[in-house]
Order: structure tokens, then sequence, then C-alpha cells
């Protein structure tokens, strides 16, 4: 039961990663990300990370996919007027595709005999009051500085996207 | 019901994470459009955290999760950014396919 929803989410996770790559228009590119999004969020769930999944929501497709969104329909973007690429381009990306997937798998499937099998101790872990506490007690000085670094962000952000003064 | 690490294991992750980080560094590879590409990106970033979480979950660990925590900050801070660069570039040039920007090539 549990192997078929996973099953099914990880189909969803990879058919919508690879749908937005491949299609021509920025704004279904956005939603399909989403639904990738939505699948990834579900992939925790499966993993017992329930504040995980609800963040993951929040943040991605929450702010994320509405920043991006935005832009699309700012810049008016939502033709396909992308020039056609050279067929080269698009061989030399195929190929360096199935180098980097075939590597990877390659040396991961050499870990098979490594990975020990699930043991299960029965401990909470992964509860909004025990990462609280973790995340507030061991990655206090690592939390400060996320602060620091998402207002250095906002206000990069909005100096870079003003328009400049027009000079006389 | 029976836990998701019993049934099909950890390696079972590595995997998909495998194939999704690949499926991104293919759309950076394929699209010249700056957004897809900023797309792709946050695909990979989000192939990495599902193996965090997964991992996090195997050991029985809550510092995976609150790694994954402070990714997702960056990954904020860094679509903030990109995205007013990209506002930027398009007011100046008026496209954002990445090959008009050659303006330093000389």
């Amino acid at each position: 039961m549990i192997e078929v929803l996973f099953y099914i989410l990880s189909t969803i996770t990879l058919g919508t990663a690879l749908l937005t790559i491949f299609s021509r228009n920025p704004i279904h590119s956005a939603i399909y990300l989403v639904i990738c999004f939505f699948s990834i969020a579900g992939h925790y769930l499966l993993l017992n990370a329930q504040f995980l999944a609800i963040v993951h929501v929040i943040v991605y497709s929450g702010a994320i996919m509405i920043l991006m969104l935005f832009t699309i329909m700012l810049m008016n973007l939502n033709k396909e007027h992308e020039k056609h690429k050279p067929k080269l381009i698009i061989i030399a990306a195929t190929i360096a595709f199935c180098l980097v997937a075939l590597v990877l798998l390659a040396a991961l499937l050499k870990t098979k005999p490594v990975v020990e099998s699930y043991y299960n101790s029965g401990t909470d872990f992964q509860s909004i009051k025990v990462l609280g506490q973790v995340l507030l007690n061991e990655y206090m000085v690592p939390f400060e500085f996320a602060s620091v670094l998402l207002l250095v962000a906002m206000i990069g952000a909005v100096l870079i996207s003003k328009k400049e003064k027009q000079k006389a | 019901m029976e836990h998701i690490l019993k049934e099909i294991g950890v390696e079972t992750y590595l995997y998909l994470s495998a194939l999704l980080f690949s499926i991104g560094v293919f759309g950076i590879l394929l699209r010249r459009n700056a957004i897809i590409m900023f797309m792709s990106i946050e695909i990979m970033l989000n192939a990495v955290n599902l193996l965090l979480v997964a991992f996090s979950t195997f050991h029985q660990d809550a510092s995976g999760q609150v790694f994954v925590f402070f990714s997702m900050a960056v990954a904020a801070a860094e679509v903030a950014v990109g995205l007013a660069i990209l506002v930027s570039i398009f007011r100046n040039l008026g496209s954002i396919d990445i090959d008009n920007l050659k303006n330093l090539k000389g």
C-alpha cells in the first residue's frame, strides 16, 4: 500500500520535473513545478516529517512560485518566442544528462550492501517540539544568521529592481 | 501502518534524488530562458532536500531537518535576489535570453 503510494508520487515528481524543463510556455513550466513541489511535500509526509511538509508547501508553492509567476507576467513572457536552438546544444545536453545520471546511479548502486536496514527505536525526533528545541539550542547562531540573510536579500531585491532615475 | 523506509529502503530515495538532480542539470544545460534555469536550480535544491530528510529519518536525527530549514531560507533569498536581477536585465535588454548577455565579451 505505502509502496504503491511512493511509486505514484515518484512518477509524478519525475514526470512534472521533466515537463517543467520541456514545456515551451514559461507559465506552464511554473504550474508543473508547483505540482512537482506538492509531490515532494507528499514524500515528506510519507517520511513522517509533517512540519517540514507544511513549511515546504508554504515556502515553495506559496512564496517562491508566486514570485516566479509574478515575474513571468511582469515581463510578459507568456508566449513561446524562444529562438530555435542549434541541434548541437540539444545533443550535447542530452549526452551530459545521460552521463550525469549514469555516473550518479552507478556510484549509488554500489552503496546498497553498505546501507544497513532501517531500525525504528521509537523515540520522538521530528515533532515540532523537538525540532524547535534543536533549532533554538544547537543551531541558534545559524538561525540568527538566516534572519540577517533574509533581511539583506529583501533590501537587495528592492534596491536592484528599483527603477533608475532617468538622467536629463 | 508500516514505515516507508522498512518497506522500500533508503536506497530508493537515493536513486530518486539522483534522477531528480540530473533532470535539474539537464534543464540548466538545455534551456536558454533564465527563468526556466532558475526553476531547474530549484529542482536540484529540492532533490538534495529530499535526500536530507530521508537520511534524517533513517538515522532518527533532527539535525537533517533543521538543515533543510536553512536550505529553504537560502533558496528563498536566492530566488528573491535572482528575480530582481532578471527584472533589471529585462529592463535594459528587453529579453531574458542568456545568449544576449555577452556585453563583456569584447
